[in-house]
């Protein structure tokens, strides 16, 4: 990821963490927060996928605790009714970039490129490949296929964290999958049988 | 499996969430962001939800009660900020332990009595004088309350007692001998009024 990236990447995230904006369904009561404990049951798996596809097993760990740590501090703020989803993944976006921007601080002779991450932790076995194959996605791809795909944003909020119009978003989700399906295995095998599949 | 089904599943990880939860309750808990937490024991009378704020023990409520609904109403009444902690609950449930195991007359676990106010707040002081054993009538409990007059208001605040067991609501009766209502079902003041005399 170039630093340019990371400056439109913070960019982007600066301006989707002012406020989450509000879910648009009407019928939904108008009761105040849900407790916590919900958002953390509901949404912390894709807040937990979010930070291994950015930062690997090593690192997700301690930047899903500080997301949601820094959740529940501003949590009584948050406008009863909004997206909560998508207020987490923007936070748990800043924090990914926290990290690789420390990173990128305690080496300082390559200033020019963000390390990708060391996915070499405990329990990166599994997933590794998928990392690799997402590290090699050129960055606005791979961040349009992680909070797509991985958090499932709904393609406005995947282009307001990334600084991007909902278009492009779509587009580079779409571009970083066609490439997936073609880098990563567990992508390309089903795709295929299903094709297979269907013109018997 | 479509394509986002087949990339959460690499990264799917039920037990190092597990870990991350419970870090993250005592996390919150030394930063000070937890202001209500909350667990679940079972007891003689089914799943009780316990919640704590810092003060102390703020809410005990009976299955029957619906304990998502019973969170709910706690976050918008006291905090949102409400997590499954169940580290500041450990003393409560361990004299609660003790108590349906017949180890235990009083509790020594703080309080937190800020869901009630006025009258019924007053009701509540009342009942905790109401020796283990003992029973009084809801008529006893309003004049000793100072309204003697209030007999149904009372009531009212027995039945809608935030923390049953601990104040024990339990041992008012209604004047004919008989039980009487209880959030926790008739039967369940019952069986406490049974354990309080074997």
């Amino acid at each position: 990821m170039s630093s340019q990236t990371l400056r439109s990447m913070a960019q982007g995230s600066k301006r989707a963490a002012r406020a989450p904006r509000r879910r648009s369904s009407a019928g939904t009561p108008s009761a105040g927060l849900p407790p916590f404990e919900e958002l953390v049951r509901e949404h912390g798996p894709a807040v937990l996928r979010v930070c291994r596809a950015l930062l690997g097993a090593a690192d997700a760990a301690d930047a899903w605790s500080e997301t949601f740590l820094a959740a529940l501090r501003s949590y009584p703020r948050v406008r009863p009714g909004s997206d909560l989803g998508a207020w987490l993944a923007t936070i748990a976006h800043h924090e990914a970039i926290d990290v690789l921007r420390r990173a990128r601080r305690r080496r300082t002779e390559e200033l020019s490129e963000l390390p990708t991450p060391e996915r070499d932790g405990p329990g990166d076995e599994l997933g590794d490949e998928l990392g690799a194959a997402l590290d090699a996605l050129p960055p606005k791809q791979r961040g349009a296929v992680v909070h797509r795909y991985l958090s499932e944003l709904s393609y406005e909020e995947v282009g307001a964290l990334l600084g991007c119009s909902l278009v492009a978003a779509r587009r580079n989700a779409a571009d970083g999958i066609a490439r997936l399906r073609r880098t990563y295995p567990a992508l390309q095998r089903p795709a295929l049988e299903k094709k297979r599949g269907r013109k018997r | 499996m479509n394509p986002a089904q087949v990339l959460q599943a690499a990264y799917d990880d039920p037990e190092g969430l597990e870990r991350l939860r419970s870090r993250l309750a005592a996390r919150a808990e030394r930063a000070g962001l937890l202001d209500v937490a909350y667990r679940t024991v079972e007891s003689p009378l089914g799943t009780l939800l316990l919640a704590a704020t810092r003060a102390g023990v703020v809410r005990v409520a009976f299955a029957s009660e619906d304990h998502d609904a019973v969170l709910a109403r706690l976050a918008a009444e006291l905090s949102p900020r409400v997590l499954c902690a169940p580290g500041r609950l450990e003393r409560a449930a361990r004299e609660l332990g003790q108590y349906f195991e017949r180890r235990r007359r009083a509790f020594d676990v703080p309080l937190d009595l800020s869901l009630a106010h006025g009258f019924r707040r007053d009701v509540l002081g009342e009942l905790a004088a109401i020796p283990y054993g003992a029973t009084r009538s809801y008529a006893e409990l309003a004049r000793a309350a100072g309204k003697p007059a209030a007999v149904r208001a009372a009531a009212s605040a027995c039945a809608r007692n935030p923390l049953p067991l601990f104040v024990p609501c339990h041992r008012v009766v209604k004047s004919d001998g008989s039980a009487g209502e209880y959030r926790g079902g008739a039967a369940a003041k019952r069986a406490l009024l049974a354990l309080e005399r074997s």
